[in-house]
Protein backbone atom coordinates (compact mmCIF):
# COMPACT_ATOMS: atom_id res chain seq x y z
CA UNK A 1 0.00 0.00 0.00
CA UNK A 2 2.30 2.24 1.67
CA UNK A 3 4.60 0.99 -1.86
CA UNK A 4 1.57 2.07 -4.23
CA UNK A 5 1.76 5.65 -2.24
CA UNK A 6 5.14 6.52 -2.98
CA UNK A 7 4.87 5.03 -6.63
CA UNK A 8 1.96 7.64 -7.08
CA UNK A 9 3.46 10.85 -5.33
CA UNK A 10 6.48 9.94 -7.06
CA UNK A 11 5.09 10.10 -10.56
CA UNK A 12 3.11 13.41 -9.93
CA UNK A 13 3.91 15.94 -12.63
CA UNK A 14 3.41 19.81 -12.06
CA UNK A 15 4.98 22.46 -14.05
CA UNK A 16 8.67 22.39 -12.47
CA UNK A 17 9.12 18.62 -12.85
CA UNK A 18 7.75 17.51 -15.96
CA UNK A 19 8.91 13.98 -15.87
CA UNK A 20 7.58 13.65 -12.32
CA UNK A 21 8.73 14.36 -8.66
CA UNK A 22 11.33 11.35 -8.69
CA UNK A 23 10.09 8.94 -11.19
CA UNK A 24 9.51 9.04 -14.74
CA UNK A 25 5.83 7.71 -15.44
CA UNK A 26 7.23 7.53 -18.99
CA UNK A 27 9.29 4.67 -18.06
CA UNK A 28 7.51 3.07 -15.07
CA UNK A 29 3.75 4.00 -15.07
CA UNK A 30 1.70 5.04 -12.43
CA UNK A 31 -0.81 3.12 -10.01
CA UNK A 32 -3.73 5.20 -11.33
CA UNK A 33 -3.02 5.01 -14.91
CA UNK A 34 -2.70 1.21 -14.53
CA UNK A 35 -5.85 0.67 -12.58
CA UNK A 36 -7.36 3.17 -15.57
CA UNK A 37 -5.73 0.82 -18.13
CA UNK A 38 -7.17 -2.04 -16.30
CA UNK A 39 -10.45 -0.81 -16.61
CA UNK A 40 -10.47 0.78 -20.35
CA UNK A 41 -9.14 -3.15 -21.13
CA UNK A 42 -12.45 -4.75 -19.26
CA UNK A 43 -14.60 -1.79 -21.12
CA UNK A 44 -13.42 -1.66 -24.60
CA UNK A 45 -11.14 -4.77 -24.86
CA UNK A 46 -7.97 -4.48 -25.58
CA UNK A 47 -6.21 -4.60 -28.97
CA UNK A 48 -6.32 -7.87 -29.81
CA UNK A 49 -9.97 -8.17 -28.49
CA UNK A 50 -11.97 -8.48 -25.63
CA UNK A 51 -10.17 -8.94 -22.38
CA UNK A 52 -11.65 -11.88 -21.07
CA UNK A 53 -10.51 -13.75 -24.28
CA UNK A 54 -6.78 -12.91 -23.44
CA UNK A 55 -6.86 -14.22 -20.27
CA UNK A 56 -9.08 -17.53 -21.29
CA UNK A 57 -6.33 -18.11 -23.81
CA UNK A 58 -3.47 -17.75 -21.61
CA UNK A 59 -5.28 -19.78 -19.01
CA UNK A 60 -5.73 -22.66 -21.71
CA UNK A 61 -2.52 -22.80 -22.27
CA UNK A 62 -1.35 -23.10 -18.98
CA UNK A 63 -3.71 -25.23 -17.81
CA UNK A 64 -3.26 -27.48 -21.03
CA UNK A 65 0.48 -27.55 -20.74
CA UNK A 66 0.10 -27.99 -17.03
CA UNK A 67 -2.17 -31.36 -17.39
CA UNK A 68 0.34 -32.60 -19.89
CA UNK A 69 3.48 -31.72 -18.39
CA UNK A 70 2.13 -33.45 -15.09
CA UNK A 71 0.88 -36.12 -17.02
CA UNK A 72 4.00 -37.21 -18.07
CA UNK A 73 6.20 -35.97 -15.34
CA UNK A 74 4.48 -38.46 -13.31
CA UNK A 75 4.49 -41.24 -15.49
CA UNK A 76 8.13 -41.15 -16.39
CA UNK A 77 9.14 -40.39 -12.92
CA UNK A 78 7.03 -43.52 -11.24
CA UNK A 79 8.83 -45.59 -14.56
CA UNK A 80 12.26 -44.01 -13.96
CA UNK A 81 11.58 -44.45 -10.19
CA UNK A 82 11.09 -47.73 -10.24
CA UNK A 83 12.38 -49.61 -12.98
CA UNK A 84 16.42 -48.98 -12.20
CA UNK A 85 17.24 -50.23 -15.86
CA UNK A 86 15.30 -46.90 -17.32
CA UNK A 87 16.94 -44.76 -14.82
CA UNK A 88 19.86 -45.86 -16.12
CA UNK A 89 19.42 -45.49 -19.56
CA UNK A 90 17.20 -42.23 -19.71
CA UNK A 91 18.95 -40.39 -16.47
CA UNK A 92 21.57 -38.91 -18.25
CA UNK A 93 19.64 -37.23 -21.47
CA UNK A 94 17.13 -36.12 -19.02
CA UNK A 95 19.62 -34.38 -17.38
CA UNK A 96 21.22 -32.96 -20.07
CA UNK A 97 17.82 -31.50 -21.57
CA UNK A 98 17.25 -29.94 -17.97
CA UNK A 99 20.29 -28.43 -17.90
CA UNK A 100 19.79 -26.75 -21.18
CA UNK A 101 17.89 -23.26 -20.73
CA UNK A 102 14.49 -24.29 -22.36
CA UNK A 103 12.86 -20.97 -22.57
CA UNK A 104 15.01 -20.84 -25.85
CA UNK A 105 12.72 -23.75 -27.23
CA UNK A 106 10.13 -21.29 -27.13
CA UNK A 107 11.11 -19.79 -30.22
CA UNK A 108 11.92 -23.47 -31.61
CA UNK A 109 7.84 -24.29 -30.93
CA UNK A 110 6.74 -21.29 -32.37
CA UNK A 111 8.53 -22.10 -36.02
CA UNK A 112 7.58 -25.00 -35.64
CA UNK A 113 4.08 -25.76 -34.42
CA UNK A 114 3.37 -22.08 -35.12
CA UNK A 115 1.32 -19.26 -34.03
CA UNK A 116 -1.30 -20.88 -32.19
CA UNK A 117 -1.89 -21.94 -29.14
CA UNK A 118 -0.03 -25.38 -29.12
CA UNK A 119 3.29 -23.88 -29.09
CA UNK A 120 2.75 -21.88 -26.08
CA UNK A 121 1.21 -25.14 -24.72
CA UNK A 122 4.47 -27.25 -25.99
CA UNK A 123 6.68 -24.67 -24.41
CA UNK A 124 4.74 -24.67 -20.88
CA UNK A 125 4.46 -28.68 -20.99
CA UNK A 126 8.76 -28.58 -21.16
CA UNK A 127 8.83 -26.08 -18.51
CA UNK A 128 6.63 -28.34 -15.93
CA UNK A 129 7.42 -31.73 -17.17
CA UNK A 130 10.81 -32.05 -15.23
CA UNK A 131 9.72 -30.05 -12.20
CA UNK A 132 7.13 -32.67 -11.65
CA UNK A 133 9.38 -35.48 -13.00
CA UNK A 134 12.19 -34.63 -10.81
CA UNK A 135 9.80 -34.88 -7.68
CA UNK A 136 8.23 -38.17 -8.69
CA UNK A 137 11.48 -39.75 -9.24
CA UNK A 138 12.63 -38.54 -5.87
CA UNK A 139 8.83 -39.21 -4.37
CA UNK A 140 9.49 -42.97 -5.35
CA UNK A 141 13.45 -43.32 -4.41
CA UNK A 142 12.21 -41.95 -0.85
CA UNK A 143 9.80 -44.86 -0.11
CA UNK A 144 9.70 -46.30 2.71
CA UNK A 145 11.11 -49.60 2.34
CA UNK A 146 8.88 -51.50 5.18
CA UNK A 147 5.89 -50.21 3.63
CA UNK A 148 7.07 -51.86 -0.17
CA UNK A 149 7.59 -55.01 2.25
CA UNK A 150 4.74 -55.11 3.84
CA UNK A 151 2.57 -54.66 0.82
CA UNK A 152 4.51 -57.51 -0.77
CA UNK A 153 3.98 -60.23 3.02
CA UNK A 154 0.13 -58.86 2.29
CA UNK A 155 -0.28 -60.19 -1.36
CA UNK A 156 0.71 -57.51 -3.46
CA UNK A 157 1.75 -57.72 -7.50
CA UNK A 158 4.31 -55.38 -9.02
CA UNK A 159 1.25 -53.36 -10.45
CA UNK A 160 -0.14 -53.16 -7.01
CA UNK A 161 2.78 -52.04 -5.32
CA UNK A 162 2.82 -49.62 -7.60
CA UNK A 163 -0.62 -48.34 -7.47
CA UNK A 164 -1.08 -48.95 -3.98
CA UNK A 165 1.90 -48.08 -2.21
CA UNK A 166 4.35 -46.09 -4.37
CA UNK A 167 2.10 -43.90 -6.09
CA UNK A 168 0.00 -42.42 -2.92
CA UNK A 169 3.69 -42.54 -1.11
CA UNK A 170 5.06 -40.02 -4.00
CA UNK A 171 2.27 -37.82 -3.93
CA UNK A 172 3.10 -35.96 -1.30
CA UNK A 173 6.20 -34.82 -3.19
CA UNK A 174 3.76 -34.75 -6.59
CA UNK A 175 1.30 -32.64 -4.94
CA UNK A 176 4.51 -30.61 -3.35
CA UNK A 177 5.74 -29.67 -6.94
CA UNK A 178 2.25 -28.33 -8.38
CA UNK A 179 2.73 -25.21 -6.63
CA UNK A 180 5.68 -24.53 -8.63
CA UNK A 181 4.81 -26.48 -11.77
CA UNK A 182 1.44 -24.13 -12.28
CA UNK A 183 3.87 -20.86 -11.64
CA UNK A 184 6.18 -22.25 -14.56
CA UNK A 185 3.40 -23.59 -16.86
CA UNK A 186 2.25 -19.59 -16.90
CA UNK A 187 5.46 -18.47 -17.80
CA UNK A 188 5.94 -21.01 -20.28
CA UNK A 189 2.23 -20.02 -21.77
CA UNK A 190 2.95 -15.85 -21.53
CA UNK A 191 6.79 -16.25 -22.91
CA UNK A 192 5.05 -18.06 -25.62
CA UNK A 193 2.68 -15.59 -26.50
CA UNK A 194 5.61 -12.78 -26.45
CA UNK A 195 7.52 -14.46 -28.75
CA UNK A 196 4.24 -14.78 -31.38
CA UNK A 197 1.08 -15.10 -30.92
CA UNK A 198 -2.66 -14.01 -31.93
CA UNK A 199 -4.12 -14.00 -28.17
CA UNK A 200 -3.01 -13.69 -24.71
CA UNK A 201 -1.66 -11.79 -21.78
CA UNK A 202 2.24 -12.61 -23.20
CA UNK A 203 0.71 -10.83 -26.66
CA UNK A 204 -0.49 -8.16 -24.57
CA UNK A 205 2.88 -6.99 -22.83
CA UNK A 206 3.97 -6.92 -25.89
CA UNK A 207 1.85 -4.91 -27.61
CA UNK A 208 2.47 -2.47 -24.71
CA UNK A 209 6.22 -2.56 -24.71
CA UNK A 210 6.02 -2.12 -28.33
CA UNK A 211 3.63 1.04 -28.01
CA UNK A 212 5.78 2.43 -24.99
CA UNK A 213 3.25 1.73 -23.05
CA UNK A 214 4.64 0.98 -19.53
CA UNK A 215 1.11 1.12 -17.59
CA UNK A 216 -0.03 -1.72 -20.36
CA UNK A 217 2.66 -4.07 -19.10
CA UNK A 218 2.04 -3.32 -15.14
CA UNK A 219 -1.70 -4.32 -15.81
CA UNK A 220 -1.34 -7.10 -17.65
CA UNK A 221 1.34 -8.41 -14.94
CA UNK A 222 -1.47 -7.09 -12.31
CA UNK A 223 -3.48 -9.97 -14.52
CA UNK A 224 -1.00 -12.69 -14.41
CA UNK A 225 -0.79 -12.02 -10.69
CA UNK A 226 -4.24 -12.76 -10.51
CA UNK A 227 -4.27 -15.47 -11.87
CA UNK A 228 -1.03 -17.36 -10.50
CA UNK A 229 -2.60 -16.60 -7.05
CA UNK A 230 -6.43 -18.24 -7.78
CA UNK A 231 -4.41 -20.78 -9.12
CA UNK A 232 -2.63 -21.65 -5.71
CA UNK A 233 -5.28 -21.53 -3.80
CA UNK A 234 -7.19 -24.36 -5.94
CA UNK A 235 -4.01 -26.60 -6.21
CA UNK A 236 -4.21 -25.92 -2.16
CA UNK A 237 -7.38 -26.71 -1.77
CA UNK A 238 -7.36 -29.73 -4.04
CA UNK A 239 -3.71 -30.82 -1.92
CA UNK A 240 -5.69 -30.82 1.08
CA UNK A 241 -8.07 -32.78 -0.60
CA UNK A 242 -5.83 -35.67 -2.12
CA UNK A 243 -3.71 -36.29 1.38
CA UNK A 244 -6.52 -35.53 3.85
CA UNK A 245 -4.60 -38.21 5.64
CA UNK A 246 -1.34 -36.39 6.92
CA UNK A 247 -1.37 -34.66 9.82
CA UNK A 248 -2.01 -31.37 9.03
CA UNK A 249 -1.94 -28.33 11.06
CA UNK A 250 -4.16 -25.91 9.63
CA UNK A 251 -7.79 -28.46 9.17
CA UNK A 252 -10.15 -28.79 10.95
CA UNK A 253 -8.47 -30.64 14.40
CA UNK A 254 -6.61 -27.13 14.74
CA UNK A 255 -10.03 -25.36 15.29
CA UNK A 256 -11.82 -27.75 17.70
CA UNK B 1 9.43 -86.54 13.49
CA UNK B 2 7.11 -85.17 11.19
CA UNK B 3 8.39 -82.07 8.88
CA UNK B 4 8.62 -78.72 10.85
CA UNK B 5 6.04 -75.77 9.34
CA UNK B 6 8.79 -73.90 9.19
CA UNK B 7 12.88 -74.77 9.06
CA UNK B 8 15.97 -73.23 9.21
CA UNK B 9 19.39 -75.82 8.13
CA UNK B 10 22.87 -73.81 8.11
CA UNK B 11 21.59 -70.22 7.58
CA UNK B 12 24.48 -67.92 6.82
CA UNK B 13 23.33 -64.26 5.74
CA UNK B 14 25.99 -61.62 4.67
CA UNK B 15 25.39 -58.19 3.63
CA UNK B 16 27.04 -55.73 1.74
CA UNK B 17 28.04 -52.86 4.65
CA UNK B 18 28.53 -49.29 2.79
CA UNK B 19 31.67 -49.19 2.98
CA UNK B 20 31.61 -52.33 0.49
CA UNK B 21 33.00 -55.34 2.87
CA UNK B 22 30.75 -58.15 3.96
CA UNK B 23 29.10 -58.27 7.14
CA UNK B 24 27.72 -61.69 8.50
CA UNK B 25 24.85 -61.07 10.50
CA UNK B 26 24.06 -64.78 10.73
CA UNK B 27 26.50 -67.66 10.77
CA UNK B 28 25.46 -71.18 10.17
CA UNK B 29 22.14 -71.21 12.14
CA UNK B 30 19.87 -73.93 12.67
CA UNK B 31 16.11 -73.55 13.59
CA UNK B 32 13.31 -75.58 13.33
CA UNK B 33 9.30 -74.48 14.43
CA UNK B 34 6.94 -77.60 14.45
CA UNK B 35 3.45 -77.17 13.35
CA UNK B 36 1.10 -74.91 15.63
CA UNK B 37 4.17 -73.99 17.48
CA UNK B 38 4.56 -70.67 19.39
CA UNK B 39 8.44 -70.14 19.34
CA UNK B 40 9.83 -67.06 20.60
CA UNK B 41 13.70 -66.08 19.51
CA UNK B 42 15.94 -63.55 22.11
CA UNK B 43 18.72 -62.34 21.83
CA UNK B 44 21.13 -59.07 21.85
CA UNK B 45 20.15 -56.20 19.69
CA UNK B 46 21.87 -56.44 16.23
CA UNK B 47 22.24 -60.58 16.75
CA UNK B 48 20.03 -60.96 13.82
CA UNK B 49 16.72 -61.87 14.90
CA UNK B 50 14.91 -59.04 12.27
CA UNK B 51 16.80 -61.17 9.71
CA UNK B 52 15.88 -64.71 10.38
CA UNK B 53 12.33 -63.27 10.10
CA UNK B 54 13.21 -61.73 7.15
CA UNK B 55 14.66 -64.76 5.87
CA UNK B 56 11.71 -67.21 6.46
CA UNK B 57 9.51 -64.82 5.12
CA UNK B 58 11.13 -64.34 1.50
CA UNK B 59 11.74 -61.08 1.49
CA UNK B 60 15.69 -62.01 1.53
CA UNK B 61 17.37 -64.86 0.67
CA UNK B 62 20.17 -66.55 2.88
CA UNK B 63 23.85 -66.80 1.16
CA UNK B 64 23.85 -69.89 2.17
CA UNK B 65 21.92 -73.02 3.78
CA UNK B 66 18.27 -73.41 3.22
CA UNK B 67 14.92 -72.37 4.64
CA UNK B 68 11.88 -74.19 4.29
CA UNK B 69 8.57 -73.36 5.02
CA UNK B 70 5.48 -75.83 5.13
CA UNK B 71 8.53 -78.26 3.50
CA UNK B 72 9.33 -76.36 0.62
CA UNK B 73 12.22 -73.92 -0.11
CA UNK B 74 11.92 -70.28 0.49
CA UNK B 75 12.54 -68.62 -3.25
CA UNK B 76 9.39 -65.42 -2.81
CA UNK B 77 7.20 -63.80 -0.32
CA UNK B 78 4.70 -66.74 0.66
CA UNK B 79 1.27 -66.68 0.29
CA UNK B 80 0.92 -68.09 3.54
CA UNK B 81 3.26 -65.94 5.67
CA UNK B 82 2.04 -63.35 8.06
CA UNK B 83 4.07 -60.56 9.15
CA UNK B 84 4.10 -58.14 11.88
CA UNK B 85 7.21 -55.96 11.59
CA UNK B 86 9.62 -54.33 14.05
CA UNK B 87 8.81 -50.67 12.99
CA UNK B 88 5.27 -49.16 12.10
CA UNK B 89 4.10 -50.72 8.69
CA UNK B 90 0.24 -49.75 8.66
CA UNK B 91 -0.18 -47.52 5.42
CA UNK B 92 -0.23 -43.86 6.37
CA UNK B 93 -2.22 -43.00 3.89
CA UNK B 94 -4.88 -45.93 4.42
CA UNK B 95 -7.68 -45.56 6.67
CA UNK B 96 -7.82 -48.39 9.63
CA UNK B 97 -10.07 -49.86 8.14
CA UNK B 98 -8.62 -49.59 4.46
CA UNK B 99 -4.98 -50.86 5.98
CA UNK B 100 -6.97 -54.06 7.15
CA UNK B 101 -8.53 -54.97 4.47
CA UNK B 102 -5.40 -54.38 2.40
CA UNK B 103 -4.55 -58.23 2.29
CA UNK B 104 -7.28 -59.13 0.93
CA UNK B 105 -7.99 -56.41 -1.57
CA UNK B 106 -4.70 -57.58 -2.70
CA UNK B 107 -5.70 -61.05 -2.44
CA UNK B 108 -8.18 -60.36 -5.80
CA UNK B 109 -11.18 -60.26 -2.79
CA UNK B 110 -14.12 -57.69 -3.81
CA UNK B 111 -13.99 -54.67 -1.58
CA UNK B 112 -17.49 -55.40 -0.13
CA UNK B 113 -16.26 -58.90 0.69
CA UNK B 114 -12.72 -57.27 2.40
CA UNK B 115 -14.34 -54.32 4.26
CA UNK B 116 -16.50 -56.83 5.86
CA UNK B 117 -14.05 -59.11 7.00
CA UNK B 118 -11.74 -56.06 7.81
CA UNK B 119 -14.64 -54.81 10.38
CA UNK B 120 -14.43 -58.01 11.77
CA UNK B 121 -11.30 -58.37 12.17
CA UNK B 122 -10.94 -54.58 13.86
CA UNK B 123 -13.54 -55.63 16.21
CA UNK B 124 -11.50 -58.64 17.31
CA UNK B 125 -8.64 -56.86 18.12
CA UNK B 126 -10.35 -53.75 19.57
CA UNK B 127 -10.50 -50.67 17.53
CA UNK B 128 -14.27 -50.80 16.75
CA UNK B 129 -15.63 -47.01 16.35
CA UNK B 130 -11.80 -46.46 15.01
CA UNK B 131 -12.37 -47.73 11.10
CA UNK B 132 -12.41 -44.34 9.66
CA UNK B 133 -9.20 -42.76 11.45
CA UNK B 134 -5.74 -42.42 9.85
CA UNK B 135 -2.77 -44.31 11.57
CA UNK B 136 -1.22 -40.61 12.48
CA UNK B 137 -4.74 -40.08 14.51
CA UNK B 138 -4.06 -43.39 16.38
CA UNK B 139 -1.79 -43.63 19.77
CA UNK B 140 1.19 -46.33 18.93
CA UNK B 141 -0.79 -49.48 20.53
CA UNK B 142 -3.44 -48.84 18.66
CA UNK B 143 -1.26 -48.56 15.18
CA UNK B 144 0.51 -52.09 16.14
CA UNK B 145 -3.32 -53.24 17.23
CA UNK B 146 -4.08 -52.43 13.49
CA UNK B 147 -0.92 -53.87 12.06
CA UNK B 148 -2.21 -57.18 13.57
CA UNK B 149 -5.47 -57.25 11.88
CA UNK B 150 -4.18 -56.54 8.97
CA UNK B 151 -1.76 -59.14 9.30
CA UNK B 152 -4.04 -61.87 10.90
CA UNK B 153 -6.88 -61.22 8.54
CA UNK B 154 -5.24 -63.15 5.41
CA UNK B 155 -5.25 -66.07 8.20
CA UNK B 156 -1.72 -66.59 7.57
CA UNK B 157 -0.21 -70.53 8.97
CA UNK B 158 3.07 -68.92 9.37
CA UNK B 159 3.03 -65.62 11.72
CA UNK B 160 6.35 -63.90 12.07
CA UNK B 161 6.50 -60.93 15.03
CA UNK B 162 9.12 -59.02 15.79
CA UNK B 163 9.63 -56.78 18.77
CA UNK B 164 5.40 -56.04 18.26
CA UNK B 165 4.61 -55.12 21.09
CA UNK B 166 8.27 -53.28 22.56
CA UNK B 167 7.10 -50.05 22.42
CA UNK B 168 3.98 -50.01 24.05
CA UNK B 169 3.48 -49.87 27.94
CA UNK B 170 3.58 -52.41 30.55
CA UNK B 171 -0.51 -52.43 30.88
CA UNK B 172 -0.72 -52.50 27.61
CA UNK B 173 1.59 -54.84 26.45
CA UNK B 174 0.12 -57.89 29.13
CA UNK B 175 -3.13 -56.76 27.60
CA UNK B 176 -2.05 -57.60 24.07
CA UNK B 177 -0.57 -60.49 24.77
CA UNK B 178 -3.18 -61.75 26.61
CA UNK B 179 -5.52 -61.01 23.01
CA UNK B 180 -2.57 -62.63 21.07
CA UNK B 181 -2.58 -65.73 22.65
CA UNK B 182 -6.49 -66.10 22.38
CA UNK B 183 -5.83 -64.99 19.08
CA UNK B 184 -3.48 -67.69 18.21
CA UNK B 185 -5.24 -70.43 19.72
CA UNK B 186 -8.60 -69.68 17.35
CA UNK B 187 -6.15 -70.26 14.32
CA UNK B 188 -3.05 -72.54 15.39
CA UNK B 189 -0.21 -71.25 13.22
CA UNK B 190 2.85 -71.73 13.94
CA UNK B 191 4.46 -68.30 15.44
CA UNK B 192 8.17 -66.92 15.58
CA UNK B 193 7.64 -63.98 17.61
CA UNK B 194 11.21 -62.21 17.97
CA UNK B 195 11.28 -60.31 21.29
CA UNK B 196 14.68 -58.97 24.15
CA UNK B 197 12.30 -59.39 26.70
CA UNK B 198 13.02 -62.75 28.02
CA UNK B 199 9.87 -62.63 29.96
CA UNK B 200 7.56 -62.62 27.57
CA UNK B 201 9.02 -64.69 25.60
CA UNK B 202 8.45 -67.03 28.50
CA UNK B 203 4.86 -66.13 29.19
CA UNK B 204 4.04 -66.65 25.00
CA UNK B 205 5.83 -69.05 23.77
CA UNK B 206 6.31 -72.74 23.84
CA UNK B 207 9.81 -73.05 22.93
CA UNK B 208 12.61 -70.38 23.41
CA UNK B 209 15.64 -70.12 21.12
CA UNK B 210 18.38 -67.69 22.71
CA UNK B 211 20.52 -65.88 19.43
CA UNK B 212 24.31 -65.57 20.02
CA UNK B 213 25.25 -62.09 19.70
CA UNK B 214 26.10 -61.57 15.89
CA UNK B 215 26.82 -63.17 13.93
CA UNK B 216 23.81 -65.03 15.39
CA UNK B 217 23.71 -68.46 15.57
CA UNK B 218 21.79 -70.48 17.89
CA UNK B 219 22.85 -70.77 21.75
CA UNK B 220 20.41 -72.69 23.25
CA UNK B 221 16.80 -73.97 22.74
CA UNK B 222 14.48 -74.16 25.56
CA UNK B 223 10.83 -76.42 26.23
CA UNK B 224 8.42 -74.03 28.09
CA UNK B 225 5.91 -76.24 29.56
CA UNK B 226 3.73 -74.04 31.09
CA UNK B 227 -0.19 -75.02 31.05
CA UNK B 228 -2.48 -73.62 28.66
CA UNK B 229 -4.36 -71.49 28.05
CA UNK B 230 -1.93 -69.11 29.91
CA UNK B 231 -2.74 -65.89 31.98
CA UNK B 232 0.11 -63.65 30.89
CA UNK B 233 0.02 -61.42 33.99
CA UNK B 234 0.03 -64.30 36.59
CA UNK B 235 1.52 -66.71 35.08
CA UNK B 236 4.96 -64.69 36.03
CA UNK B 237 4.16 -65.62 39.64
CA UNK B 238 4.49 -69.19 38.87
CA UNK B 239 7.62 -71.22 40.47
CA UNK B 240 8.39 -72.98 37.38
CA UNK B 241 8.48 -69.82 35.47
CA UNK B 242 11.20 -68.41 37.34
CA UNK B 243 13.33 -71.65 37.19
CA UNK B 244 12.91 -71.20 33.31
CA UNK B 245 13.73 -68.01 33.32
CA UNK B 246 16.93 -68.58 35.60
CA UNK B 247 18.27 -71.23 33.24
CA UNK B 248 17.97 -69.20 30.16
CA UNK B 249 19.34 -66.03 31.90
CA UNK B 250 22.21 -67.65 32.51
CA UNK B 251 22.75 -68.38 28.85
CA UNK B 252 21.30 -64.81 27.68
CA UNK B 253 23.47 -63.08 29.87
CA UNK B 254 26.60 -63.64 28.60
CA UNK B 255 25.58 -62.86 24.96
CA UNK B 256 24.16 -59.38 26.51
CA UNK B 257 27.40 -59.20 27.77
CA UNK B 258 29.40 -59.49 24.79
CA UNK B 259 27.15 -57.06 22.27
CA UNK B 260 27.29 -54.64 25.44
CA UNK B 261 31.12 -54.52 25.23
CA UNK B 262 31.40 -54.33 21.79
CA UNK B 263 29.26 -51.23 21.58
CA UNK B 264 31.11 -49.46 24.37
CA UNK B 265 34.45 -50.49 22.54
CA UNK B 266 32.64 -48.72 19.07
CA UNK B 267 31.55 -45.78 21.49
CA UNK B 268 34.71 -45.14 23.00
N1 LIG C 1 20.05 -54.65 4.68
C1 LIG C 1 21.13 -54.69 5.45
N2 LIG C 1 22.32 -54.26 5.00
C2 LIG C 1 23.44 -54.32 5.76
N3 LIG C 1 23.45 -54.78 7.02
C3 LIG C 1 22.31 -55.23 7.54
C4 LIG C 1 21.08 -55.20 6.80
N4 LIG C 1 20.11 -55.70 7.59
C5 LIG C 1 20.67 -56.00 8.76
N5 LIG C 1 22.00 -55.74 8.74
C6 LIG C 1 22.96 -55.98 9.83
O1 LIG C 1 22.74 -57.26 10.33
C7 LIG C 1 22.82 -57.29 11.73
C8 LIG C 1 21.59 -57.92 12.32
O2 LIG C 1 20.48 -57.07 12.08
P1 LIG C 1 19.03 -57.42 12.61
O3 LIG C 1 18.14 -56.31 12.21
O4 LIG C 1 18.65 -58.77 12.16
O5 LIG C 1 19.24 -57.39 14.19
P2 LIG C 1 18.19 -57.66 15.34
O6 LIG C 1 18.62 -58.87 16.07
O7 LIG C 1 16.81 -57.66 14.79
O8 LIG C 1 18.41 -56.39 16.28
P3 LIG C 1 17.33 -55.59 17.17
O9 LIG C 1 17.05 -56.40 18.38
O10 LIG C 1 18.05 -54.33 17.53
O11 LIG C 1 16.15 -55.36 16.30
C9 LIG C 1 23.02 -55.84 12.17
O12 LIG C 1 24.37 -55.67 12.52
C10 LIG C 1 22.70 -55.03 10.96
O13 LIG C 1 23.54 -53.91 10.88
MG1 LIG D 1 15.25 -56.41 14.90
Amino acid sequence: MLLLGVWEIGTMKDATHPDGFWIDPFFYGRPSSIANQLWTWAQNGTAQGPLWLQVATTLEEAALGFLIGVGLGVVFGVALGRVRLLADVFAPYIKALNAMPRIVLGSIFILTIGYNIWSKVALAVVLVFFVVFFNAFQGVREVDRVLIANARILGAKERQLSTDVIFPSALSWILASLHTSFGFALVGAVVGEYLGAYQGIGLMISTAQGTFNPSGVFAAMFILAVVALSAEVALTWLENRLIKWRPNTVTADARI
Amino acid sequence: MPTPAIELRHVTKRFLTPSGTAYTALRDLDLAVGDGEFCAVVGPTGCGKSTTLALISGLELPSEGEVLVGGAPVQRVGRDVGYVFQVDAVFPWKSVLDNVATGPRFRGINRREAEERARDWIKRVGLAGFERYYPHQLSGGMRKRAALAQTLINEPRFLLMDEPFSALDVQTRTLMENELLQLWSATRASVVFVTHDLEEAIALADRVVVITAGPGTVKGVYRVDLPRPRNVAEIRFQPEFSRIYQEIWNDLRDEVLVSYERSKRVVS
